[in-house]
């Protein structure tokens, strides 16, 4: 704790600052990388390594590569290209890669320190969780799963393309 | 200095004010998605920094469902902002305040 602790917040609230800011999507979502990489070194300050990695993992490894996904999909058309080469101007990447550096720092020094536990910190070790989990919460397991299922099928049903038929005597809408 | 607790509470506070504001003052429905990221996370540091207090592990139990939630949520919030996209061609959240049938 202490002066790691806080310079991952000092992270985590600058660039969420700067995702709340900036007008460019793109930019927006290189800094919330940013903010949830700080947060997971937060959390592995906190004593859940194994939450740290599946923040970095789901958040910032899937969740906010969709949403890259999505908003380069729908930015198609003949000004693509300019945009990219304007998206990568130093201007762009420069301030996620400086606070980037300063977590992988922060990250370099917590390994070479010997671990000690601080303060009022207890660390909950994954097993504990995972007995928690598939013991007294299965049920909510169950259900987290049908709520992913029905994501699922909601975003397939959401996301189809009506295609429509245009012809001289008949036209309708077909799926 | 502030107790391990508090600071990570009042962290956790920080980056959910941020995401609320975010949220009110944005008319992209993108940012808007991103600030409810943002709130969602917030939480789930919030409910980290409870386990770690009491040593428990419902704390972390509820942050892997915060994170299912959070999947499922970004992928039928992200085919809602496809399907308002063809509609209206924009994606401003006021253009799509009346609905047109």
């Amino acid at each position: 704790m202490g002066i790691a602790f806080y310079i991952a917040a000092g992270v985590a609230v600058l660039s969420t600052i700067m995702v709340i800011t900036r007008f460019n999507i793109m930019h927006a979502l290189l800094y919330f990388i940013v903010s949830l990489l700080s947060v997971a070194v937060v959390f592995y300050l906190f004593g859940a390594p194994f939450m740290a990695a599946l923040e970095l993992i789901i958040y910032a490894g899937a969740i906010m590569v969709l949403i890259i996904f999505f908003v380069m999909m729908l930015s198609l058309g003949s000004q693509t290209a300019g945009e990219e080469r304007s998206w990568m101007t130093p201007g762009v990447w420069i301030g996620p890669s400086v606070l980037c550096i300063v977590l992988l720092a922060e990250l370099v020094y917590l390994m070479i320190q010997p671990a000690e536990i601080v303060g009022e910190i207890k660390v909950v070790d994954p097993k504990a969780v995972g007995k928690s989990l598939f013991g007294p919460y299965i049920l909510a397991v169950e259900l987290a799963g049908m709520l992913l299922m029905a994501g699922i099928v909601g975003a397939y049903h959401l996301g189809r393309q009506k295609k429509k038929i245009v012809h001289r005597f008949l036209e309708n809408t077909s799926s | 200095m502030i107790s391990a607790t508090t600071a990570g509470l009042v962290l956790a506070g920080i980056l959910f004010t941020l995401g609320l504001i975010s949220m009110l003052i944005r008319r992209n429905v993108i940012f808007m998605l991103v600030s409810v990221e943002i709130m969602l996370n917030a939480a789930g540091l919030a409910f980290i920094v409870a386990a770690s207090r009491w040593g428990q592990p419902e704390g972390q139990v509820m942050f892997m469902f915060i994170l299912a939630m959070a999947a499922a949520e970004v992928s039928v919030g992200l085919a809602l902002i496809l399907q308002l996209y063809h509609q209206l061609k924009t994606l401003d959240s006021d253009e799509a305040s009346r609905m047109r049938g």
